[in-house]
């Protein structure tokens, strides 16, 4: 545990050290707000809710989340400092878990910049709160399993851009699962079990209901879930990898 | 101690380490030799357990580094090619990084980083980013962090690679300096540091060792071992070439090739060669403007024994 910690401050500081963690905040803040404001038409719609604010948050997360995991395998890899990581007494795990969640403790951080939406939609009308707790929590549940993808994808190799590509290019794919023009392309031909399954892996489908603020187990389950998985796939892929 | 014993490694159908074995005793200072893409830099990635063996085993005083890594790597200090480390850190943070993950607290903690801060000489730097620092400095902090926990093993992949030869004196001496009871793996391709520092040498080619000697034995396998190099005054070589030969000591006699020197190789097993030559030459009344007894070229050996020659 103590290793865990010390990895994760290492890494979170880091963030700090250049100008990384504040572009990447500041980038989130305009942009959430501009996609709030214009795009969602937040005053247009006359509802004291969260809902145009959550809506933007998973294209949001396409490219942003991927800026910040294309490095944190990739770069150790490019610098030979992983060999100075993975020759420390410390496990793989150590290594995996405290840089995943360095990272999805910068991206709780910027969703927590957007405080002020909050305290926006409280003062213009009675937004049920809880419910916007819940969209929070599922936003950033979503984000860390968009995050737990990167990590993989930085692991598999040494260039950053590569990583940044295919993080996007997944992450899409789960995205876009849901939608109903890749659904109708397999509808008919692939057996109703398996276009469930398609449609049950969407990243959108479980964050829509989060976003109303409907905390699902279930919903709650699958990106716990999406987030593991991906972690351990990143520890084959280091394992693989790592030394080549 | 180090045991290694059958260690092979293979990346595809290419064998960079090919069924090694050798034991290392504490207080032992070990040269890697080798040309580059020889293997030593992946047989000290599989010893430090950042690469996994193909087949094989390792163990660090006892512990096995695929089943036993982290207790292991606890007792290592170890200098990846190149020192990389955490640029963006300064090199405050980034010791005090090491030092938290080697388990070094509090008032511990900053005692080991003022002892490496001393030994490699970085005081001056401690507040700046690494990002910021020389060649040289760099690997200073490289070393510092291999240095921190006081391992009882270090593994130094080309520490002196890239030094001026201020700093290669140096971090020389630092290696020589550290304790009796420890291990010390360093790999090179510099023939200088082997007689320099360390007190046993593996040659290495193609992934298997290829002379595992002191650096005196292995000078002692050169062709050139005791051999005298001579120069006369006023007197045609060949003429001196042709006497030479007829003492009983000599071996064959060359005349070398861009100053005229004469090399005289003893037979194998003898002694005698310098005194016959002084009687000689005072017999002879030559006037002597060189005469040198030669100590044995590493270089000539690593050449041979790395060429394909056998030795």
């Amino acid at each position: 545990m103590k290793s865990l910690s010390t990895i994760i401050k290492r890494e979170f500081l880091s963030y700090f050290a250049t100008p990384l963690a504040f572009v990447f905040i500041l980038v989130f803040l305009v942009l959430s707000s501009a996609f709030t404001f214009y795009l969602g038409q937040f005053y247009e719609r006359g509802q004291a809710d969260l809902l145009p604010f959550f809506n933007f948050h998973p294209w949001l997360y396409l490219f942003l989340i991927p800026s910040v995991s294309m490095r944190l395998w990739s770069e150790e890899r490019k610098t030979g400092s992983i060999e100075l990581l993975l020759t420390l007494p410390i496990t793989l795990w150590d290594a995996i878990l405290g840089k995943f969640l360095a990272a999805w403790a910068l991206i709780g951080l910027a969703l927590a910049g957007t405080f002020p939406i909050w305290l926006t939609v409280n003062y213009l009308g009675q937004p049920d709160n809880g419910a916007i707790a819940a969209g929070y929590m599922g936003s950033w549940l979503m984000a860390g399993a968009f995050l737990a993808v990167g990590c993989c994808m930085s692991a598999l190799t040494k260039n950053q851009i590569i990583a940044f590509i295919l993080t996007g290019i997944t992450c899409l794919t789960l995205v876009l699962a849901g939608f109903p023009m890749v659904l109708n392309f397999f509808e008919g031909w692939v057996p109703s079990l398996i276009l469930d399954l398609i449609a049950g892996l969407s990243i959108i489908a479980h964050f829509i209901a989060i976003s109303k603020g409907v905390l699902a187990l279930t919903d709650v389950v699958y990106f716990v879930a999406m987030i593991l998985l991906w972690l351990y796939l990143t520890h084959l892929a280091l394992v693989a990898k790592a030394a080549d | 101690m180090i045991q290694v014993s059958h260690l092979v490694k293979r990346f595809g159908s290419f064998t960079a380490v090919n069924d090694m074995s050798f034991e290392v005793e504490a207080g032992t200072v070990l040269g890697f030799l080798g040309p580059n893409g020889a293997g030593k830099s992946t047989t000290m990635k599989m010893i430090t357990g950042f690469s996994r063996p193909t087949s094989g085993q390792v163990s660090v005083h006892g512990h096995d580094i695929v089943d036993d890594r982290q207790a292991a790597q606890a007792r290592l200090g170890y200098l990846p090619e190149g020192a990389p480390c955490y640029e963006d850190m300064t090199v405050q943070g980034f010791l005090a990084f090491i030092a938290d993950i080697r388990g070094c607290r509090g008032g511990q903690r900053d005692r080991s980083i003022d002892r490496v801060t001393e030994t490699v000489s970085l005081r001056e730097v401690l507040g700046q980013r690494i990002e910021t620092l020389s060649k040289g400095y760099k690997r200073r902090v490289g070393l510092a962090q291999a240095l921190l926990h006081d391992p009882d093993v270090l593994i130094l992949d080309e520490p002196t690679d890239g030094l001026d030869p201020n700093q290669k004196h140096q971090v020389r001496e630092m290696i020589l300096n550290l304790s009796e009871q420890k291990i010390v793996i360093i790999s090179t391709h510099i023939l200088e540091e082997v007689s320099a520092v360390c007190s046993r040498a593996l040659i290495i080619n193609q992934g298997r060792i290829v002379l595992d000697d002191t650096p005196d034995g292995l000078r002692k396998r050169a062709k050139d071992h005791q051999a005298i190099r001579l120069r006369v005054m006023d007197v045609d070589p060949s003429q001196i070439l042709e006497v030479c030969e007829t003492l009983p000591s000599v071996d064959r006699v060359e005349i070398s090739g861009k100053d005229g020197d004469l090399l005289i190789f003893p037979k194998p097993g003898s002694v005698e060669l310098l005194a016959e030559l002084q009687q000689l030459l005072s017999a002879k009344a030559w006037q002597v403007a060189r005469l040198q007894q030669l100590e044995g070229q590493l270089d000539e050996v690593f050449r041979r024994v790395t060429m394909g020659d056998a030795p």
